[in-house]
């Protein structure tokens, strides 16, 4: 249940930045790469009840998954790394690089028009 | 309006792991975060890990469980100092607290500090503790399909012990499919065959170990 701490720092961030600009948080974007296991459906229901009784309330959450890019060490193909699935998936080769992992960012707060 | 933020999320445990990255690096300490799921064998491979080199390196344990300090003691009774983090629910250690487990181990003397994470194969991989190589344990009982099943845990860790290689003749566990499996995941991962009841393969653990210890700094005794 670590979505409930990530719900927990993005509704301080955004806290924050509504303070800043005094305006009423009505959505969210944030971005996740592969390998820290986030759970839409967990991360949505956390924010939504740790939100409760701050300005996030009734805030939406969008969260993108940005894909883990791979590269072929025998053929070349450039493919988007499954880890579920791992290997190219042109040659089937297991010899590949892997790109550095997406980090978790809090990309952008839409706030109501005042 | 919208804006733009491009901040990251968990910034706090990042902060705080990164303190103790730079703790670990001005020490000379070596920190291995240790992940498996319950009941793998972290705890008695820890414990004969001090028992059999606690002669040459100094070594303290931080013990992360979710309640009780057993495993505090059972370290403790092998003869190094271990600290206990109750978790109180918490599936997984913070990068903070380890920070304020440090000081209680006295890590600032210790040649090398084990972070023995909550019992779990998923959550404790999302969150850098600040330690400078991960260590996952799978034993043969729990099947040979955790890789595949748990890929975030495996394609981040440096080194996978496989314990309970006494039971190899007992159970149903493939182990060309994990090791095959797992290198498709992280290529120059170290695997290590051990039995932490037997003794057998844990020398080559130790070796690393012992390698990546000496190649810090000597501490000014």
């Amino acid at each position: 249940m670590h979505e409930t701490m990530i719900a927990q720092s993005i509704v301080e961030a955004i806290s924050k930045a509504a303070a800043k600009y005094d305006a009423k948080p009505i959505a969210a974007r944030i971005s996740c790469g592969q390998l820290n296991p986030i759970n839409d459906e967990v991360l949505n229901f956390a924010f939504e009840i740790v939100a409760q009784d701050s300005v996030c309330q009734g805030a939406k959450l969008q969260i993108v998954h940005i894909p883990l890019k791979g590269k072929c060490k025998n053929c070349g193909d450039a493919f988007d790394f499954d880890i579920y699935s791992p290997g190219c998936p042109a040659c089937k080769s297991n010899e590949f690089s892997i790109e550095p992992d997406a980090p978790l960012l809090l990309e952008e707060i839409e706030f109501e028009d005042k | 309006m919208k804006i733009s933020l491009k901040k990251k999320i968990l910034d706090k445990n990042e902060e705080c792991a990164l303190q103790n990255k730079a703790f670990f690096a001005d020490n000379n300490t070596f920190c291995v975060n240790v992940i498996s799921s319950p009941g793998s064998g972290k705890t008695t491979i820890l414990s004969r890990t001090v028992g059999d080199l606690k002669d040459r390196l100094r070594i303290g344990v931080v013990e992360g469980d979710i309640r009780t300090d057993t495993d505090a003691k059972k370290i403790r009774s092998a003869g190094a100092a271990a600290v206990q983090i109750e978790t109180k629910g918490t599936c997984h250690l913070s990068a903070e607290q380890v920070t304020g487990a440090l000081g209680a181990i006295g890590a600032a003397d210790l040649d090398i500090v084990f972070i023995e994470n909550v019992g779990n194969l998923v959550c404790p991989s999302a969150f850098d503790l600040g330690e400078q190589a991960r260590t996952v344990v799978l034993s043969l009982p729990e099947g040979d399909d955790k890789p595949i099943k748990y890929p975030g845990t495996f394609a981040k860790a440096d080194v996978l012990l496989i314990n309970k290689m006494d039971l190899v003749d007992f159970v149903d566990f493939d182990l060309d499919r994990v090791i095959n499996h797992v290198r498709t995941l992280k290529p120059d991962i170290q695997i290590f065959q051990v039995s932490a009841k037997t003794g057998e393969g844990l020398q080559a653990w130790y070796d690393w170990l012992t390698k990546k210890a000496d190649a810090k700094q000597p501490k000014d005794d």
